[in-house]
């Protein structure tokens, strides 16, 4: 009878690391709480945003249908959902044991994914900002300011961290410590692409429906 | 080649079938939006419904959940978070629209 | 004008008339010198603590065995004088709010906006920095103890989460010193807390002070809920857990769900505040009614948050001192798990009168008289347990007791609250204040005394003193009743709550009969504070080191006291409920270890200490908008946090011979000790052994 059979048995690091797998699988769960903790600040976001996307909430100031833009929400969607397919396949070469040079490449690239999602929402703002249709404008604006960028500064920091463990990889190497990193940050991110589509569905196709 | 590879590949070829989903599953709701055509509850509805199956094959497919029992407290967390969220941001918006409804 | 402005982005918006000893001096009205001795008193303290630190040359060991510790048993200890030196501060303004209200016909001696400032910073207080602390403080040192593991699962960032209550708590102090606190109450409802009506710094402290706090309890949380899911012993399964640690589990979960929305909530307001955001303005589409709802959305849910530790420390208690199983521990459980979740369905009855339909507050009424059930299933259980118990009336005890007869009737009051109609009568009045002092005193604070008195021979080897320990407890038990049972009676009169005065003089009275209870409750923090100081002198006769001084039925009474850092010198193998109980009824209390093995533990870190100094000077340079140092103090954080991640994590062997040597040794003290029976419990004999009683009765 192993010490933790009678609970929780965690995500997929494999079963064949011992000790460092249950020390794994108990900063995985920590993790997947903190997630479902933060999923509550993007819900009430959410919901402070819909109750704000009215004409009271507008306070006359533009709408959903004056200022956003569809094209450019595809292309983020698009950016995040093929970074997180990016980040899957780098899962799979560290759980598989390939080569670092190719779990090196996965991580290079969906970092630069990540880059290019926050530069195409940078440019949705400037352009918003350029309109006189920043938070000051209106509460619907206020909501909207607080929604978007919330998940844009959660991406911000996923890139730091993705950034911190390339930097990693080569200098402590694919040890325990760091592989068990790297599963948290996989949560972190596909978590991202999770709360992306309340925004798409939500805030942008719901907005211009 | 190391001996996992043909894991590797059957792995490999899940999240490929997630990621098309996921891309089917968003393309609908930008299509029917960018093109019209149907009425707005009815888009909404389909906005809806789509990111709600969407959300499904993410948990699924990129974060590997089923109904397993290696991964029931996973699932059990999550479950016991929709509810707590479903509680407060629906109870959040009938309570204002309902505020905003006698001003 | 060019030195003000070079002096504007070295210190934002201080200056000289921000410290409150100088506008004294000046104007010497009763209010302003208030608020000088107390500016004073946090200055004197502060270097008072300083200077004996000093003389006694204690740094080196504070530093390095406790800001620096990442043992849960220490950081529990150091949430608890947090707690107790908050208590102190909210206590005091307690007793100052009533003698204003008592000589407030027509004026009393404080100015309004003092007054405003003092249940602003006594809610604020005695919430998140009396009340949460103290709980977390038990958790910490008692929760792990309890499952038999070794410490919680992230030490280090048990560690971050000390630092960032005590920041919450080292600005509302620093409020006192530098600028004024908030005076918008403890929920700090906007407009009147925004920016057009109020541009000062007030609002601010309160909104970084609670944020940060905030934050570190759900860090908290998510530490507690995964220590108990994955640090039990083993054998143990979920439904063996001792109560306070099921109570803990649930208490946790809210603190992950129920904190986020007092995050949002106290953050929005700051971008309203700070970026010109319109979230809770009156202009521009702004909906203040949405910050109400979230407050409640997180508000709700804390106090039970509060209660369920509290109830389960009165599990403990009530049967340890019984001599009793728990009566219903199934239904306690499922009690618990019930409030916990019904707690975040009932938000909405703290603002029935907001202006919604009649259905949505029946709904919410309804769903808030529900808890009741759970709740009154729990009273009942106690008092079973207590049924033909052999009953010792420890100091604990007499809290228990009077927590079922107080708490009972502010249940009951709250099922009044509850109904809609009544609380509309009686809403924002003086009824509203009694009935959530009643739930909370007798709930919350009987609670977490009666745990200090339980757990303190645990953690310190010497048990408190029962004669001083008694009179502390009916002080506070009398000076509660006195206090607040008369605030019913003026709440239905009609008085308003947070008056600083009033014109009728029919209020005059009663509140003379509440400022008399103000200074009942005034003695029981004197000799409470009393009790511990005789409790210092007088331990050579009150030793306990081998571990059991009240015939303890949960693993945390198997080990010494105090126990080793690695609390278990063998982890336990656990077999059904109240462990240790049944190991010593087998004679098995305590089993000779067949060997030992190396044990390792976490290493000391300077993190939290980082986090303490860099996260007061965020909150400061926030505050005071000196935005230099908000940037630098943010960077050297964020920074402090990526260097660590650079290094392994520290682990510290202490080797097999070692552990064994201390366990061998307790283990002949033991076998050298003569057990004592209940009778002697409060006696000098009482080392911390118990003589196997069997209860009356049984065969």
């Amino acid at each position: 009878m192993s010490k933790h059979d009678t609970i929780h048995p965690g995500l997929n690091l494999g079963e064949h690391h011992g000790a460092a797998h249950d020390k794994a699988e108990i900063g995985a769960f920590g993790f997947w709480i903190f997630l479902m903790s933060d999923l509550i600040i993007f819900g009430l976001m959410f919901a402070l945003y819909v109750t704000m996307q009215n004409p009271m909430g507008q306070a006359g100031g533009p709408g959903p249908k004056e200022l956003f833009d569809l094209t450019s929400a595809l292309i983020q969607t698009m950016l995040l959902l093929v970074s997180s397919l990016s980040f899957g396949l780098a899962s799979l070469a560290l759980r598989h044991h390939r080569s670092r040079a190719e779990l090196t490449f996965w991580l290079a690239l969906t970092l630069l994914l990540g880059l290019a999602f926050l530069s195409f929402e940078a440019r949705d703002f400037a352009a918003m900002f350029a309109a006189d249709a920043g938070p000051s404008r209106s509460g619907f604006l206020s909501a909207f300011f607080g929604l978007v960028p919330l998940h844009g500064l959660h991406v911000a920091s996923g890139c730091l961290w993705l950034l911190i463990m390339l930097i990693q990889i080569r200098t402590l190497g694919l040890s325990d410590l760091v592989k068990s990193r790297l599963l948290k940050l996989g949560l972190f991110w596909h978590f991202l692409d999770i709360v992306w589509i309340g925004i798409f569905s939500i805030v942008y196709l719901g907005g211009l429906a | 080649m190391t001996p996992y590879s043909s894991d590797h590949r059957a792995e490999v070829r899940h999240y490929l079938v997630g990621f098309a989903l996921a891309l089917t599953l968003t393309a609908l709701p930008f299509g029917l939006v960018a093109w019209g055509g149907v009425a707005r509850i009815w888009v909404l509805a389909i906005v809806a419904g789509c990111a709600i199956i969407q959300t499904v094959v993410h948990l699924r497919y990129f974060l590997h959940l089923d109904l397993s029992r290696q991964k029931r407290e996973d699932v059990l967390l999550i479950l016991f978070s929709t509810l707590i969220l479903s509680i407060m941001a629906g109870g959040t918006i009938w309570i204002v629209f309902n505020l905003a409804g006698r001003m | 004008m060019s030195g003000t402005s070079s002096l504007h982005w070295l210190i934002g918006r201080l200056d000289l008339s921000s410290l409150p000893i100088l506008p004294a001096l000046a104007n010497p009205t009763p209010s302003e010198i208030v608020a000088a001795v107390a500016a004073l008193m946090v200055i004197l303290g502060g270097l008072g603590v300083a200077v004996l630190i000093t003389w006694r040359g204690w740094w080196t060991s504070l530093w390095r065995d406790w800001l620096t510790s990442t043992d849960h048993k220490r950081i529990g200890i150091m949430y608890i004088v947090l707690a107790l030196v908050m208590m102190v501060r909210g206590v005091l303004e307690g007793v100052v709010m009533r003698a204003q209200q008592a000589a407030g016909l027509d004026g009393g001696f404080l100015s309004d906006g003092h007054f405003a400032e003092l249940f602003s910073t006594h809610g604020t207080i005695m919430i998140f920095f009396v009340a949460m602390p103290f709980i977390a403080g038990l958790i910490n040192y008692v929760m792990p103890l309890q499952i038999g593991a070794r410490d919680v699962s992230f030490p280090m960032l048990n560690q971050v989460s000390l630092a960032l209550t005590a920041i919450g708590a080292a600005l509302v102090m620093i409020s006192l010193v530098l600028g004024k606190f908030s005076t918008g109450g403890w929920p700090a409802y906007p407009p009147y807390t925004g920016i057009a009506f109020n541009p000062g710094e007030g609002p601010d402290y309160w909104i970084w002070s609670v944020a940060i706090a905030g934050l570190g309890s759900t860090l908290s949380g998510l530490n507690f809920v995964v220590t108990i899911f994955k640090e039990r012993a083993p054998g143990m399964k979920l439904f063996d857990m001792p109560l306070f640690t099921w109570t803990v589990l649930c208490t946790a979960i809210i603190m992950v769900f129920a904190m986020p929305p007092l995050t949002v909530a106290t953050l929005t307001l700051a971008l309203d505040r700070y970026l010109d955001f319109h979230f809770y303005t009156n202009d521009l589409g702004g909906n203040m009614m949405n910050y109400v709802n979230l407050f409640w959305l997180f508000g709700h849910p804390e106090v039970y948050l509060l209660i369920l530790p509290a109830f389960g420390i009165f599990s403990e208690v009530i049967s340890t001192f019984s001599g009793k199983c728990l009566y219903g521990y199934k239904s306690l459980v499922y009690a618990t798990m019930v409030i916990s979740v019904l707690s975040f369905t009932v938000w909405l009855h703290h603002f029935f009168t907001m202006g919604q339909s009649a259905h949505v507050n029946a709904a919410f009424g309804v769903a808030s008289m529900f808890i009741a059930v759970p709740t009154g299933v729990k009273v009942y259980d106690w008092m079973a347990t207590m049924f033909r118990g052999r009953i010792r009336l420890t100091v604990p005890m007499i809290y228990a007791t009077g927590f079922l007869t107080l708490f009972v009737i502010g249940g009951l009051t709250g099922v009044m609250l509850a109904n809609p109609t009544i609380s509309y009568q009686v809403h924002n009045t003086l009824f509203l204040v009694a009935h959530f002092h009643n739930v909370i005193i007798p709930g919350v604070l009987f609670g977490l005394l009666a745990g200090y008195h339980y757990w303190f021979p645990k953690a310190f080897g010497f048990r408190l003193n029962e004669r001083w320990g008694a009179i502390s407890a009916l002080f506070w038990i009398t000076g509660f009743a006195f206090t607040f049972f008369p605030l019913y009676v003026l709440g239905l009169m009609g008085m308003p709550r947070r008056s600083a005065s009033y014109v009728d003089p029919s209020f005059e009275p009663l509140t003379w009969v509440a400022m008399f209870g103000a200074a009942l409750i005034f003695c029981a923090l004197a000799t409470l504070l009393i009790q511990l100081r005789v409790s210092i002198r007088d331990r050579a006769q009150t030793q306990v080191p081998l571990g059991d001084p009240w015939d303890g039925r949960t693993l945390e009474w198997s080990i010494p006291s105090p126990p080793p850092e690695y609390n278990f010198a063998i982890v336990p193998r656990v077999v059904g409920r109240d462990a240790f109980a049944e190991a010593k009824e087998r004679g098995q209390g305590y089993p000779k270890p067949a060997g030992y093995e190396d044990i390792e533990m976490p290493r000391n870190t300077m993190l939290g200490m980082v986090v303490l100094i860099g996260g007061t000077a965020l909150g400061l340079a926030l505050v005071w908008y000196i935005w230099w140092l908000a940037v630098l103090s943010l960077v050297v954080m964020i920074g402090a946090f990526i260097a660590k991640s650079f290094v392994p994590e520290p682990h510290r062997i202490i080797p097999a011979t070692e552990v064994a040597a201390a366990h061998e040794a307790w283990l002949a003290a033991i076998a050298k000790a003569s057990p004592v029976t209940r009778a002697q419990e409060t006696s000098a004999e009482n080392r911390g052994l118990a003589a196997l009683e069997m209860p009356e009765g049984a065969a």
